[in-house]
C-alpha cells in the first residue's frame, strides 16, 4: 500500500472538513470507551492480568528464536508447512505460489492487518485471482476500494447511509425496492451475498492473533464467524502472521486473551476464539486439506533489541486509537498507511521508515491516554518521543521548528539573560494587551490565534515581582514569619 | 525458503545480541514448555462447581444465547422440538455424528427431520456436543474430530449445543488440562473452537448485530448429570465427557 | 505541622513566570499557609519539555542539569503544574539513564518533586484551605498531572471543602484539551477540534468558572472560550484555593500592582 503519511497534515485537514466522517467518528467514542471501562471494572484482576500479559510477551521476545523454531517444528509435526518471509514481497510470492499450486480461482479472506501491510489483495488480483474479503467491515471497504481506517473496525469511518449506498450500487442482482436502511438489513444482505463465496473458495486466508509454540497452533479472535468459514471450507488454509505473534503455551495465550477482547470491544471474550493446528486429520469429516503459515519478518527482527522493542508486544486490540483524541478528530485514513492511531504512530516509521512515517509520532499531545489503556503496557508516548529524537538527530524536523527551538533553548540555558530579555518582552506584551486582556491575532502565534485568543501576560514576570517582594521584605526587616 | 529462515533467525539473534540460547537457558525454556503453568486465574473462574453452572448460564444469557436446563439426555429431542417450534424454525436438524446423540429417543419427535454429518447449505439448525463449558465467560469449547465436524458450529443459522453439567469448568486453564489429557501433551486437533455467544458484528456504526456470518442463535441444553470434574481436579473427566469419545 | 518548617523550592514554571505570576504567588501563599518556608531559585527557566518533546535531547539534558543544580538542598520542590512536575519527577531520571552520577541526582530530585495541590494534600496532609471564592466551577484534568502523577481526587477534595464552591463535572474532563505544548501550533487544526470539543463540554457543565492545574491547558481553553464568547472565567485552581481569585481571570484585563499586594496581604 502506497503511504500518504507524509501528507498527514493535509489529510487531517480534509478529514476535519468531512462532515460525514466526523459523524461516523462519533461512533468510536460511543462504541468502545464505555464498554472497555465496564469490562475492566467487572474484572478486579484486569490490571494484574495486564502485567502478566506484558511479562509473557517480554519473556517470549527475549527468547524469540527458540520459540519460533519450536513453533515451526510443531506445525510440521501436525502436518502443516511454515514459510519464512523476510519481506512483504517474499510473503506475497509465497502466498501466490500456494494459490497457484492449488489451482485456485477464488480466495476468501478473514480480517488480517498483515495482509494489508503486505498489500496482498492487489498482488493476488493482478495474478487473476478473485479475492473476497469476508469480514463485514473489510467487505464494505473492499467494495469501496478503500483501506481500513481502524485495526479492528475497518469501516468505522462510514455511516450506515454510506454502506447502504454502496450495497445498492454493487449488489445489482437484488431488487431495487428492498429495504436497506437498518443495520440489521445491511448485515443480513452481506451474509447472503458472501454465503456462496465461502463455498466457492479454493483457498482461505486468515491472519493470526497468536501462534502457540507448544502446539504449533495459530489463533484467530473474531466475532462474525467469517474467519472460521474462511479457514474451514476451502481445501487450503493459509495463515499470515508476523514473528512477534508467537507465545510459549496455551496458558500464556489464555492470559493475554483475557485482556484482548476486554480492551478491544469491551467484550468479556470475543464470540469466536479459534485454535487451528495443522490441516484436517485423515479421519476428520471437514476442514482444509492443507495448512500453510507465512511467517513474516518485514522489519520486526530489527525492532527487537532497539528502543522500539516494546512495540512488539502489541496485540492489535485498538484500545490506543479508541481512546486517542487525535484519532477521534481525524480518523484512521489521515495517518496514511496501514496502522493508524498511537500504535500506528510508533509502528509506521519502524516498518516504512522515518522519512515516510515521521509525521505520525509528532501528531500527538502526549496526553498518555493510549498508554493508560494499553493492555500490554506499551509506553507509546515514550516511543513516539524516540522517533522525534531520531528525526531531530537526522535534521528531519522542519527548519522553522529547529530554529525556534534553538533560540528558545539558547535563552533557557542562560537564566540571567532569559529573565532580563523575557521580562522586558512580557511587559511590552502586557502593555499591548492590557485593555482587553488578550489578543485575537499575534504575528508569532498564527497557529494559535487562528482559532483562539491569546491571553495577555499579567505584566511583570514572577521573578521580577518576587525580587521586588524580597527587596521590600528586607527593608521591612525580613519576612517576619 | 530455508535461506529466509536462516536470515530471519540470524537477524533475531543479532538483535538479541547472542547466539543460540545457552544449554542452561534452553533447559529452562524446555521446562517451561513441558510443564505449562496456569497464570492468574480470575476469582470468577475459581468458584465452586455448583456456582459455576449458574455463572455459565448467566454469562450465556448475557451474550444473547439461550439456555434450557434438562434433567437428563433423554429429554433432548423434546427440548429441541420445543425450541424450534418456539423460535418458528423449520423442524430439521443436522446432528453431529456421535453415538450418544444418535442414540437419543428421536422417534418421540416424528415431525422432526434428523440427518447426520457435516453441515451443508442450506442446513438451518445443527445439534452438537461440546468438549467443555467454561463458566468464566460462558464459553463453549469444541474440539474437532470425526464426531465433531467444524462446519456444524458455523454454517447453520442456528446452533444447539448439548452440554453436560459435568463438563462445565470454571476457567479456560481447566479445559486445557482436559484437552491435554484427551489428545496428549503438545497436541491439538485441527480446530479447537471457543464459542462465546452467537455470531455478531459491530461493523455498521458500532451497533451490535447478531448473526453476521455464523449462527444467529445459540441455544444450550444444559444436562444436569451430577457433580463435575471441576469439583475434583484429580478425578478423570466423566464418561462421554469429550465430544470425540 | 512539623516543628521545623519544610524548605520548599518553588519551580515557578516558565508559563507562570511569564504569563501569570499570580499563580506563583498563590502557590507561595498556599505553601506558606501550610507551614513551609518557600524560596524561588533565580537560576530556573523552564523544565525543558519543549526540547524534550521535540526530540532535542542535548538541550533537554543541559536544562535538566541546570534545574537539578538550582534545586539542590531543598526538602521539596513544588510546581503549580502537573506537566512540569511530571517532567522532573518522571522523565529526568530517564534522561540520564547512562550517566550514573547525574542519574542519582535526578532521582534524588525526582523523589523531592511534587505537583502543588497533591503536595498539599498527600504530603502536607492539608484537609481544607480557606477561600471566600463562591460559585460553580468545573475542573479539567490536565493529562500529565492526571496520568503521570495521579492528580485527580486531590484538587476536587480541596474544592469540595470550600463552602462557597460547587463542582459541576463536565463530560470527558479527563480528555486532552488539545494544547500539547508545541502540538497546538504544529497541528492547529487538530488542536482546534480538540479544544472546541472541550469548550463545548465546559459550557454544557453550566459552571461559571473553569479550573485546572496547568497554565498551558488553561490558556488554550480560555483562548477558545473567549473566541467563542462563552463567558466562562478561567483560572488556575491555586488561585481559587489561595483565595486570590480577585485577579482578573486568564485573558481578562490585568492590574499588576495588586498581584504583589495580594501576596503580601497574607
Amino acid at each position: 500500500m502506497q503511504s500518504t503519511s507524509p501528507a498527514f497534515k493535509e489529510n487531517a485537514r480534509s478529514a476535519l472538513a468531512d462532515q460525514q466522517l466526523q459523524k461516523a467518528l462519533q461512533n468510536v467514542k460511543s462504541g468502545f470507551i464505555g464498554k472497555r471501562a465496564k469490562a475492566r471494572a467487572r474484572l478486579p484482576e484486569f490490571d494484574d492480568l495486564r502485567d502478566a500479559a506484558r511479562d509473557i510477551k517480554n519473556h517470549t521476545l527475549a527468547n524469540l528464536d527458540f520459540y519460533l523454531e519450536r513453533y515451526e517444528e510443531k506445525v510440521q509435526a501436525s502436518g502443516g508447512t511454515v514459510h519464512w518471509a523476510v519481506t512483504a514481497e517474499d510473503a506475497r510470492a509465497a502466498i501466490l505460489q500456494i494459490c497457484r499450486d492449488a489451482e485456485a480461482k477464488v480466495v476468501t479472506k478473514g480480517k488480517s492487518m498483515i495482509s494489508e501491510e503486505i498489500a496482498l489483495n492487489a498482488h493476488l488480483e493482478e495474478a487473476g485471482l478473485d479475492v473476497v474479503e469476508t469480514d463485514l467491515g473489510e467487505y464494505i471497504i473492499q467494495l469501496r476500494k478503500e483501506a481500513p481506517s481502524h485495526i479492528i473496525a475497518p469501516a468505522v469511518h462510514l455511516t450506515k447511509d454510506q454502506v447502504e449506498a454502496d450495497f445498492r450500487h454493487h449488489h445489482t442482482d437484488l431488487p431495487d425496492e428492498r429495504p436497506l436502511s437498518e443495520p440489521t438489513q445491511l448485515v443480513a444482505e452481506a451474509r447472503q451475498m458472501l454465503r456462496q463465496r465461502y463455498l466457492d473458495a479454493d483457498v482461505g486466508i486468515t491472519g493470526a492473533n497468536f501462534l502457540v509454540a507448544e502446539t504449533g497452533t495459530s489463533i484467530i479472535v473474531t466475532n462474525e464467524g467469517n474467519g472460521d468459514l474462511t479457514q474451514t471450507l476451502p481445501k487450503v488454509h493459509i495463515v499470515i502472521a508476523s514473528l512477534e505473534k508467537v507465545v510459549p503455551n496455551l496458558e500464556d495465550a489464555t492470559t493475554i486473551l483475557r485482556v484482548l477482547a476486554r480492551s478491544a470491544t469491551g467484550q468479556e471474550f470475543s464470540a469466536y476464539t479459534t485454535f487451528s493446528t495443522g490441516p484436517r486429520r485423515p479421519e476428520d469429516p471437514d476442514g482444509p486439506e492443507q495448512y500453510h503459515v507465512i511467517l513474516l519478518d518485514n522489519g520486526r527482527s530489527q525492532m527487537l533489541g532497539s528502543e522500539f522493542e516494546e512495540m512488539l508486544r502489541c496485540i492489535r486490540c485498538g484500545a490506543c486509537m479508541n481512546h486517542c483524541p487525535v484519532y477521534h478528530a481525524v480518523g484512521g485514513h489521515a495517518y496514511g498507511w496501514v496502522y493508524p492511531g498511537p500504535m500506528g504512530a510508533v509502528l509506521t516509521p519502524s516498518l516504512i521508515g522515518v522519512d515516510e512515517g515521521g509525521q505520525l509520532p509528532n501528531a500527538s499531545t502526549f496526553c498518555g491516554r493510549c498508554e493508560a489503556v494499553c493492555p500490554m503496557r506499551i509506553p507509546l508516548p515514550k516511543m513516539m518521543r524516540h522517533w522525534r529524537e531520531r528525526e531531530f538527530e537526522r535534521h528531519l524536523s522542519p527548519k522553522a521548528v529547529r530554529f525556534g527551538l534553538g533560540l528558545w533553548a539558547f535563552f533557557a540555558r542562560r537564566p540571567a539573560l532569559y529573565h532580563r530579555i523575557l521580562g522586558l518582552k512580557m511587559r511590552a506584551l502586557a502593555r499591548l494587551g492590557r485593555a482587553r486582556g488578550r489578543f485575537d491575532a499575534l504575528p508569532f502565534a498564527g497557529g494559535w490565534t487562528k482559532y483562539r485568543d491569546f491571553p495577555a501576560p499579567q505584566g511583570k514576570t514572577f521573578q521580577q515581582l518576587w525580587a521586588e517582594r524580597q527587596g521590600a521584605e528586607k527593608q521591612n526587616g525580613g519576612p517576619g514569619r | 525458503m530455508s535461506e529466509a529462515r536462516k536470515h530471519i533467525l540470524g537477524a533475531v539473534r543479532r538483535s538479541l545480541k547472542r547466539e543460540q540460547p545457552t544449554a542452561e537457558e534452553r533447559r529452562h525454556l524446555e521446562a517451561r514448555l513441558a510443564d505449562p503453568q496456569a497464570g492468574l486465574i480470575p476469582a470468577r473462574g475459581r468458584r465452586p462447581h455448583g456456582e459455576q453452572l449458574d455463572l455459565m448460564e448467566e454469562m450465556l444469557v448475557e451474550l444473547s444465547a439461550t439456555v434450557a436446563r434438562l434433567p437428563g439426555e433423554e429429554a433432548v429431542p423434546q427440548a429441541v422440538s420445543d425450541y424450534l417450534k418456539g423460535e418458528n424454525l423449520p423442524p430439521k436438524l443436522r446432528l453431529a455424528p456421535r453415538d450418544d446423540l444418535r442414540g437419543l429417543p428421536w422417534d418421540s419427535q416424528p415431525l422432526l427431520e434428523v440427518a447426520e454429518g457435516i453441515a451443508e447449505e442450506p442446513d438451518s439448525t445443527s445439534l452438537t456436543g461440546a468438549f467443555a463449558g467454561i463458566a468464566e465467560t460462558g464459553t463453549l469449547m469444541m474440539a474437532s474430530g470425526p464426531e465433531a465436524p467444524i462446519t456444524l458450529n458455523f454454517l447453520p443459522e442456528n446452533h444447539i449445543v448439548v452440554l453436560r453439567a459435568s463438563q462445565v469448568v470454571g476457567a479456560y486453564e481447566e479445559a486445557w488440562t482436559q484437552l491435554r489429557r484427551r489428545f496428549g501433551a503438545g497436541v491439538l486437533p485441527r480446530a479447537v473452537n471457543m464459542i462465546t455467544g452467537p455470531s455478531r458484528t459491530g461493523d455498521i456504526e458500532q451497533t451490535i448485530q447478531l448473526g453476521a456470518h455464523g449462527p444467529r442463535r445459540l441455544h444450550v441444553l444444559l444436562i444436569e448429570d451430577g457433580p463435575g470434574a471441576a469439583a475434583d481436579e484429580t478425578q478423570t473427566p466423566a464418561a462421554g465427557n469429550g465430544q470425540a469419545d | 505541622m512539623a516543628e521545623v518548617s519544610p524548605r520548599v523550592g518553588l519551580f515557578v514554571t516558565c508559563l507562570v513566570d511569564l504569563m501569570r505570576p499570580s499563580v506563583g504567588f498563590a502557590a507561595v501563599k498556599l505553601l506558606e499557609q501550610a507551614g513551609c518556608s518557600v524560596d524561588v531559585p533565580r537560576a530556573q527557566t523552564c523544565c525543558g519539555q519543549p526540547a524534550y518533546n521535540s526530540g532535542d535531547r542535548a538541550d533537554t539534558k543541559a536544562i535538566a542539569e541546570q534545574v537539578i543544580a538550582a534545586f539542590e538542598g531543598f526538602d521539596y520542590v513544588v510546581a503549580p503544574s502537573g506537566s512540569c512536575a511530571a517532567m522532573i519527577k518522571k522523565h529526568y531520571p530517564e534522561l540520564f539513564a547512562d550517566d550514573p552520577p547525574l542519574r542519582a541526582k535526578a532521582e534524588d530530585l525526582s523523589a523531592r518533586t511534587f505537583e502543588l495541590v497533591s503536595f498539599l494534600t498527600d504530603i502536607l496532609k492539608v484537609e481544607a484551605v480557606e477561600s471566600s471564592f463562591s460559585g460553580a466551577v468545573t475542573y479539567h484534568d490536565s493529562c500529565s498531572g492526571l496520568r503521570e502523577l495521579g492528580v485527580e481526587a486531590q484538587p476536587r477534595k480541596l474544592l469540595n471543602n470550600l463552602p462557597g464552591v460547587e463542582i459541576r463535572e463536565m463530560e470527558e474532563s479527563n480528555v486532552c484539551c488539545g494544547f500539547g505544548g508545541t502540538f497546538c501550533v504544529k497541528y492547529p487544526d487538530i488542536s482546534n477540534k480538540m479544544v472546541s470539543n472541550k469548550a463545548g463540554f465546559i459550557a454544557a457543565s453550566g459552571a461559571g468558572t473553569l479550573l485546572a492545574g496547568d497554565l498551558g491547558c488553561l490558556m488554550n481553553m480560555a483562548g477558545k472560550l473567549q473566541r467563542q464568547g462563552a463567558g466562562v472565567r478561567v483560572r488556575h485552581v491555586a488561585e481559587v484555593l489561595a483565595d486570590m481569585a480577585d485577579e482578573p481571570a486568564i485573558g481578562e484585563a490585568a492590574d499588576e500592582e495588586s498581584i504583589v499586594e495580594q501576596s503580601r496581604a497574607s
